[in-house]
């Protein structure tokens, strides 16, 4: 019992932690330059991102690459649409849908794989997603990519529009998290990651779970991908469908705790500060450190930062429950 | 329809091809471990027998000896020290350190050796016959390609080392209680793996410009062999790499090599569904 | 299809490559019936359990639950129709407490409204076969009795028809297993049928109305456990031709 009231204490402090972070950011264009806004557009997108893959890959344990499939998916259905005429908003929400149509027909293909298969098959999906782009130049501009209309009303208010585009979709994105992780299918994917054939033994439906969480995992991805290219105003294969990306969002999730509620958004803020404060410094080392910060989180942190305080009680306490 | 010269093309290719992916896919077969530094290690093969070329004249057929024994040593500590802590960990762990430890491999040799594109140049001559034509140099590469496969094939059989692999890659506890030492046999593997790869990249240094952006690459085209052919074994390498090889070769020279590349993506997806074990695989050995 | 027959399987066959695991194996479970399922290692008996609850389908032959085909059923299916298992390697969600591995089968297989109701049904459950006090430990750290319990708990919790036992006593010392055994009548009582697979022959005895003998994947004998154990294919099957010949007028005279 006191377990349980102690968690809920957590969750309340996390939550109102949340919205005083929501309210910061809501406030910087006020607060900080343009710099500041740039910044905090960014780790908003990224937040929408780890939430989402935290869905398929926190959740339900399988490890996705495919992040950066459905951002990119968006970002040319978007892209597309905007430069037929579609108005943004429009064009947006046209992603969505499509990414998730998409990532709905994936999922049945491959979510019947597992593991490292499921892992490389989610990365081969990338991979032919990107090349279909990149030789597709009729649709997609091809190599030499696509330019989008600019917002207009200058810089500065279009800087606004972006940040609380993406910080909505953030919020929208954790809201969604927040119902899902005190639900059914919440409780149901816990159960498939921990052990899916005995969760589909106790009756829980794994094939819709599995397809749910992979829906879910894309669908966001693929707005703030509509977003960004609206964004950036031009977009190619190589940065869309980018390696770095599908690789750094799983990354950023499991520094802050795979399988949390508010892990992904911890690890996002965190991996996103520390970058910042490291490509400044070391440009020509940029990778480099990266993979540094890679390697220490696997071998410091294996469950990220929110389980810390649980593994060093358990240290102190003597009582290893392996 | 499809002429003898772009089956030909498709063979070397595929020995070059068998040979890059044998050790990944040993690593993956034995260790579970997806090795994605596997491409790296590659391009700092063919960086080291370029430069025992340039600065020490060793002609590359020669310094593959003492390339693949430096990339032994390499791997065999690289497992030890730091890959064997993670060895029991989840999919996404492994898969996110190796990637890392790719990132600290890359960023290192940008640094040393700029990203300018290298290549040794081995004037050879060509052979033809009839209207086929084959450089000689890419003959020799194929050879030695398909000698060292040869050779890991005949070691993985023959030698007690070699069973001791199999043995733990079939049933790594089993393994354990018949008295073999599986963190040695790790380590050992871990340390062919990366010799493979030097090797490899000693051939590569031959026939194509190499830079350490080719690096994913030659990941790329490993995981396609593996896929295709089924893990853990030579014969799996040799059959997926020749697969491999006559799709990049067929379809390079119909549709371009960037949408060949696509074919062979789609052909990892397709065999991914269908027949996840591969051409030679066995189920169960996954 | 026997009126009062809960589970009725026809001509069941299961065949892996060229090994028949279950070869054309036909019987039916009365509602209310303990039944007991025995035979020597490897003679496809936990082969069978998976393929009445959907985990393999079959090469051939039909599965009726109720009078319902279910022969192509999948797992959850099988859970949510009232048909459970337990394994005799228990298998529990292992970062979750006792507790909420008990709450997913209330949730799924039992539909609970609410995550909330599931655990209170859980809790129930778990009072039930006597591990109340270790709601909230986790589950990986039980003792084997305790565990096997859990896993009864489990079954218990999806409000089964048919409940399958797969070696609950495997592991257990004779005070635990009577312990279990009780547990079971107790579980009997409230109308569910059981199948039990067992070793021990005090166990199947004992409990069962009816014993089925599975070897080499054929149902070679069924019947009362007395008939069976006096059935001579039966003694054979477990301990050769030979012994069989040679005791042959003994088993009838004991």
């Amino acid at each position: 019992m006191q377990g349980e009231a102690a968690g809920e204490n957590k969750q309340v402090f996390g939550l109102a932690l949340a919205a005083a972070a929501v309210c910061l950011v809501a406030a910087m264009p006020l607060l900080g330059g343009n710099y500041a806004v740039r910044v905090s557009t960014t780790i908003c997108m990224f937040v929408t991102m780890g939430l989402s893959w935290n869905f398929i890959g926190g959740y339900a344990g399988y490890p996705s690459f495919a992040t950066a499939a459905f951002f990119g998916f968006g970002a040319y259905a978007g892209a597309i649409l905007q430069t037929r005429g579609v108005p943004m908003l429009a064009a947006w929400v046209a992603a969505t849908v499509s990414t998730a149509l998409f990532s709905c027909m994936l999922g049945f293909a491959i979510l019947r794989l597992r593991g490292h298969y499921f892992a490389v098959g989610s990365f081969a999906v990338l991979e032919l997603v990107k090349l279909v782009a990149s030789n597709w130049a009729g649709l997609t501009g091809g190599g030499s990519g696509l330019n989008l209309p600019i917002v207009p009303g200058g810089p500065e208010f279009a800087g606004r529009v972006f940040l609380y585009s993406m910080l909505g979709l953030a919020i929208l994105t954790f809201v969604v998290a927040i119902l899902v992780d005190r639900s059914r299918l919440g409780f149901g994917l816990r159960c498939i990651r921990q052990n899916e054939s005995a969760a589909n033994m106790l009756g829980v439906d794994v094939d819709r779970l599995k397809i749910a969480a992979f829906v879910l995992s894309a669908m966001f991805v693929g707005t703030s991908g509509a977003i960004y290219a609206s964004w950036v105003s031009y977009i190619d294969p190589t940065d869309m469908f980018s390696v770095l990306m599908t690789i750094k969002v799983p990354v950023m999730v499991m520094l802050g705790g795979a399988g949390t509620l508010f892990g992904p958004i911890v690890g996002v803020v965190v991996f996103q500060l520390l970058e910042e404060k490291i490509w400044s410094s070391f440009l020509e080392v940029h990778s480099g450190v990266l993979g540094l910060v890679i390697v220490l989180l696997v071998f410091l942190l294996p469950g990220g930062l929110l389980r810390l305080p649980a593994r060093l009680r358990l240290v102190r306490g003597g009582q290893a429950v392996a | 329809m499809i002429d003898t010269q772009v089956l030909l093309n498709g063979i070397v290719l595929g020995a070059l091809y068998a040979c890059i992916a044998v050790g990944f896919s040993l690593v993956w077969g034995v260790l579970n471990i997806i090795n994605l530094l596997h491409g790296s290690l590659i391009v700092l093969g063919a960086y080291l027998a370029q430069m025992a070329f340039t600065h020490l004249g060793l002609h590359p057929f020669l310094s593959l000896l003492p390339v693949a024994a430096v990339m032994f040593a390499f791997g065999y500590l690289l497992q030890l020290l730091v890959l064997n802590r993670i060895i029991a960990e989840q999919v996404l762990v492994t898969l996110v350190l190796t990637f890392g430890l790719d990132l600290l491999l890359y960023n290192a040799m940008v640094l040393s050796f700029t990203a300018t594109p290298r290549r040794i140049l081995l004037d050879l001559g060509r052979i033809e016959f009839s209207d086929i034509v084959l450089p000689v140099d890419r003959l020799a590469v194929m050879l030695l390609a398909l000698l060292l496969t040869g050779v890991l094939y005949a070691l993985l059989r023959g030698s007690r080392l070699g069973r001791a692999i199999v043995a733990v890659r079939m049933d790594r506890d089993t393994a354990t209680l018949m008295g073999i030492r599986v963190p040695r046999v790790y380590a050992i593997t871990f340390g062919i793996g990366a010799l493979m790869a030097g090797a490899a990249g000693s051939l590569i240094a031959i026939v194509f410009p190499f830079s350490p952006g080719l690096g994913e690459t030659l990941l790329g085209k490993a995981f396609v062999v593996c896929v295709l052919g089924g893990l853990g074994t030579v014969l799996g390498a040799l059959a997926g790499g020749v697969a491999l090889g006559m799709i990049d070769s067929v379809f390079g020279i119909w549709l371009g090599p960037q949408n060949a590349t696509i074919i062979g993506f789609a052909a990892l997806l397709l065999v991914l569904l269908v027949r996840p074990a591969g051409l030679v695989g066995r189920v169960g050995y996954e | 299809m026997t009126a009062d027959a809960i589970l009725e399987v026809r001509k069941l066959s299961k065949a892996f490559g060229g090994v028949r695991a279950v070869n054309d194996v036909s019987f039916s479970v009365g509602r209310g019936e303990i039944i007991g399922l025995i035979g020597p290692n490897g003679a496809g008996k936990t082969t069978l359990v998976n393929l009445m609850t959907g985990v393999l389908p079959p090469t051939s032959g039909t599965v009726l639950f109720d009078g319902i085909d279910v022969t192509r059923q999948k797992p959850h299916q099988a859970a949510r129709r009232g048909i459970a298992r337990t394994f005799q390697i228990v298998q529990p969600f292992p970062e979750m407490t006792v507790l909420e591995n008990v709450t997913a089968a209330t949730l799924f297989a039992a539909g609970a409204d609410s995550i909330s109701a599931a655990r209170e049904q859980a809790r129930e459950h778990l009072e039930f076969v006597g591990i109340g006090r270790l709601a909230t430990a986790p589950s990986r750290a039980l003792t084997l009795p305790d565990r096997k319990r859990l896993e009864l708990a489990k079954g218990l919790a999806m409000r089964p028809r048919v409940l399958m036992l797969d070696e609950v006593n495997a592991g257990l010392n004779s005070g635990e297993i009577d312990a279990a055994l009780d547990l079971i009548r107790r579980v009997s009582a409230r109308g569910v049928t059981i199948i039990i697979i067992e070793h021990l022959m005090k166990v199947v005895f004992s409990l069962s109305h009816r014993v089925l003998v599975l070897h080499q994947g054929a149902l070679i004998s069924q019947g009362k456990p007395t008939e069976v154990a006096e059935d001579e294919n039966v003694i054979r099957a477990y301990l050769g031709a030979r012994f069989a010949e040679r005791h042959k007028g003994l088993v009838r005279h004991a």
